[in-house]
C-alpha cells in the first residue's frame, strides 16, 4: 500500500544533498525575526530551531502571529529584521524566482482552508506543481501522485473535484499536494480548525504517520492532545513573541509562565 | 425553394400577410444582406468586446497607476452615457475629425463596430474584474507557496476560475450587445432594422415587418444564448460555484 520512497528520499540521496553541511545543524533556524504589516508589528523578535525529523507544535491565542510566523518561514511574507534559514536557504534573502523555486523543494505548507484549486481534480491538484514548477516528467509525477493519494487514503477519489469532497478529504488532498514537492519540512497551519470533529481524526492520522516516517513538521494547532502526543517541542506564542517553549510534558503539565497557565486553563 | 416562395405569395393573396422578404427576390436579397450584417456586427463586436474586457481587467491589476486611471475613466465614460450618443460621438464627432487622416477607409460600419465594441467592452472589464476578485486570496497564496510564478498563477488558476465565475454576467452583456446593434441604424449601417425600414417604406407592410423583426431577433439572441449555455455546461466543474 505505502510508497515510502515517493515521500521520503532514500538516505543516500539525502546525504548527498546535505554533504558538506553539519548533520547536527538544525534544518530550520529562525533568529530574532521582526515582522510588521505597515506600522503594526506582528512578530516581535521570534527565534526557534527545528532539527531534522523534529516535530514542533505552536500554540497560542488567535492573533498572536502563529500564521504569520509560518508564512515567513515559507517565504510568503518578507521580514523586517532577523534571519530565517531553511536547509541551505536564507529565506529572507531569496530574490530570483529560481531561488524561490528551490526553496519550494525544501518547505511546503498546508493551510486551514485547504486552498485546493477547485477546477482541477484531486489528482491534477497533486500533479500541477511538480509538472509546472519543477518541470518533472508527467508520467513519473502521475505515478507519484497516485501513490501519495493512496497514502492519504484517497486513491479512489483521484478524479473527484474539490467541491465533491468533504473538508477532511480536501485537506488530505492538500497534504498530498504539498508532499508531491518532496519537501524536507512541512508546515501545517491549523489544518483541522475548519473540519467537523469526525473528520479531524483522519487528517491527524495522516500527519501522525508523516511524523513517524521522519518528516520534519511545524504545526500550528489547537488540538492540545495531539500536540502533546506528537510534538518533540511545544512553543507557546502570545503577542508576537514566544512566551515559553519546552517538551510537551513540561509545557502542558508544569508551565512556568503565568500567561501560559492562563491560556492552558482556557483550552484544556 | 421556388415552392416556398410561391407559398408566401399565395399567403399574401389569400390572407393579406405581405411577406415580400420571401416571395420578392429584390426584398429577399435586401433582407438577407441586412440579416448577415447584423450577424457580422454581433460576432465581431462580441469578440472585440471580450478582448477589450480581458485586456482592461488585466490593466486594472497592473502596478502602474496611469494605465489603471485610463481604464477607470474609459469605463465611467461608456457606462454612464447612452450607447446611441456614443455612436454619434464616434461617427459624427471623431469620424469627421479624423476624416482627413483616415480617408474614406473608415466607414460607418467600422465606426459602429468600434463604438459598440467599446460600449460592451466597458461592461466586460467590470465583469471580468469582479470575476478575478472573486478568486480567494488564499487560493493565490497556495499557488505561491507551491512555487507558481505570477504569470503561471494567472494563466493556470486565476483566469480559468474567474472566467467560469464571469460567464453568466458575460452572457447577459453579450445578449444586450446583440440587441444594441440595432442602434447602428442611426448612422445608416445596413443592418437588419435598417433594411427592414427600407422594405416597409417601399412595400407599406409595416406591421408585418415589425413581427418579422421581433421573430428574427428572438431567433438570433436565442442562438447566442444556446451556444453560451452549451459552453457554460461544457466547462462546468462539479461542485464549483453556481
Ligand atoms: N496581511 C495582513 N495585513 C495586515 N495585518 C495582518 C495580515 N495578516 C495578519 N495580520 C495581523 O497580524 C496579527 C497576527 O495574525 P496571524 O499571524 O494570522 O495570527 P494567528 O495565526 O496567531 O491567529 C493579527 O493581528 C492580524 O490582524
Ligand atoms: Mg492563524
Amino acid at each position: 500500500m505505502m510508497d515510502r520512497p515517493a515521500v521520503n528520499k532514500s538516505p543516500t540521496q539525502r546525504e548527498r544533498k546535505r554533504s558538506g553541511s553539519d548533520p547536527s545543524r538544525p534544518i530550520v533556524d529562525v533568529a530574532d525575526v521582526h515582522q510588521a504589516f505597515g506600522s503594526v508589528e506582528v512578530l516581535k523578535g521570534v527565534s526557534m530551531i527545528v532539527r531534522k525529523g523534529g516535530v514542533v507544535c505552536i500554540i497560542g491565542p488567535s492573533g498572536s502571529g502563529k500564521s504569520t510566523l509560518l508564512r515567513c518561514i515559507n517565504g510568503l511574507v518578507p521580514i523586517q529584521s532577523g534571519s530565517i534559514r531553511v536547509a541551505d536557504f536564507e529565506v529572507h534573502q531569496l530574490r530570483t524566482d529560481k531561488e524561490k523555486i528551490a526553496l519550494r523543494k525544501e518547505v511546503s505548507m498546508v493551510f486551514q482552508q485547504y486552498n485546493l484549486f477547485p477546477h482541477k481534480t484531486a489528482l491534477e491538484n497533486v500533479m500541477m506543481a511538480p509538472i509546472h514548477v519543477l518541470h518533472e516528467e508527467r508520467n513519473e509525477v502521475r505515478e507519484r501522485a497516485v501513490a501519495l493519494l493512496t497514502k492519504v487514503g484517497l486513491a479512489q477519489k483521484r478524479d473527484s473535484y474539490p467541491g465533491e469532497l468533504s473538508g477532511g478529504q480536501q485537506q488530505r488532498v492538500a497534504i498530498a499536494r504539498s508532499l508531491a514537492m518532496r519537501p524536507e519540512v512541512m508546515l501545517f497551519d491549523e489544518v483541522t480548525a475548519a473540519l467537523d470533529p469526525e473528520t479531524v481524526k483522519e487528517v491527524l492520522n495522516t500527519i501522525r504517520e508523516l511524523a513517524r516516517e521522519g518528516m520534519t513538521c511545524i504545526l500550528v494547532t489547537h488540538e492540545m492532545r495531539f500536540a502533546r502526543e506528537i510534538a518533540d517541542e511545544v512553543l507557546f506564542t502570545d503577542g508576537g513573541k514566544i512566551v515559553e517553549a519546552g517538551p510537551p510534558a513540561e509545557l502542558f503539565d508544569r508551565p512556568r509562565m503565568e500567561r501560559t497557565k492562563a491560556f492552558l486553563s482556557q483550552v484544556l | 425553394m421556388q415552392v416556398v416562395w410561391d407559398w408566401f405569395r399565395w399567403l399574401y393573396d389569400t390572407t393579406g400577410i405581405n411577406l415580400t422578404i420571401f416571395y420578392d427576390a429584390f426584398d429577399r436579397t435586401r433582407f438577407a444582406s441586412g440579416f448577415w450584417m447584423t450577424v457580422k456586427l454581433s460576432v465581431i463586436c462580441i469578440l472585440l468586446s471580450v478582448v477589450i474586457g480581458i485586456i482592461g481587467a488585466g490593466i486594472q491589476r497592473s502596478r502602474y497607476r496611469i494605465p489603471r486611471t485610463v481604464v477607470y475613466w474609459y469605463i465611467q465614460a461608456f457606462r454612464n452615457t447612452p450607447p446611441l450618443v456614443q455612436l454619434y460621438f464616434f461617427y459624427f464627432g471623431l469620424g469627421a475629425l479624423l476624416k482627413g487622416v483616415t480617408g474614406p477607409m473608415v466607414t460607418n460600419v467600422t465606426w459602429a463596430i468600434i463604438s459598440l465594441s467599446f460600449f460592451a467592452g466597458a461592461f466586460n472589464v467590470e465583469i471580468f474584474r469582479s470575476g478575478i476578485e472573486a478568486v480567494p486570496r488564499t487560493t493565490l497564496e497556495a499557488a505561491e507557496s507551491l512555487g507558481f510564478s505570477r504569470l503561471q498563477t494567472y494563466l493556470r488558476i486565476v483566469f480559468p476560475l474567474a472566467f467560469r465565475i464571469s460567464l453568466p454576467a458575460l452572457n447577459n452583456n453579450l445578449v444586450n450587445l446583440v440587441k444594441t446593434t440595432t442602434l447602428a441604424y442611426a448612422i445608416a449601417v445596413p443592418e437588419m432594422l435598417y433594411v427592414s425600414s427600407q422594405i416597409w417604406s417601399d412595400e407599406l407592410n409595416v406591421p408585418v415587418m415589425m413581427n418579422v423583426l421581433l421573430v428574427a431577433y428572438f431567433v438570433l439572441v436565442g442562438i447566442l444564448v444556446w451556444i453560451m449555455h452549451r459552453w457554460e455546461k461544457a466547462i462546468r466543474v462539479p461542485g464549483f460555484g453556481v
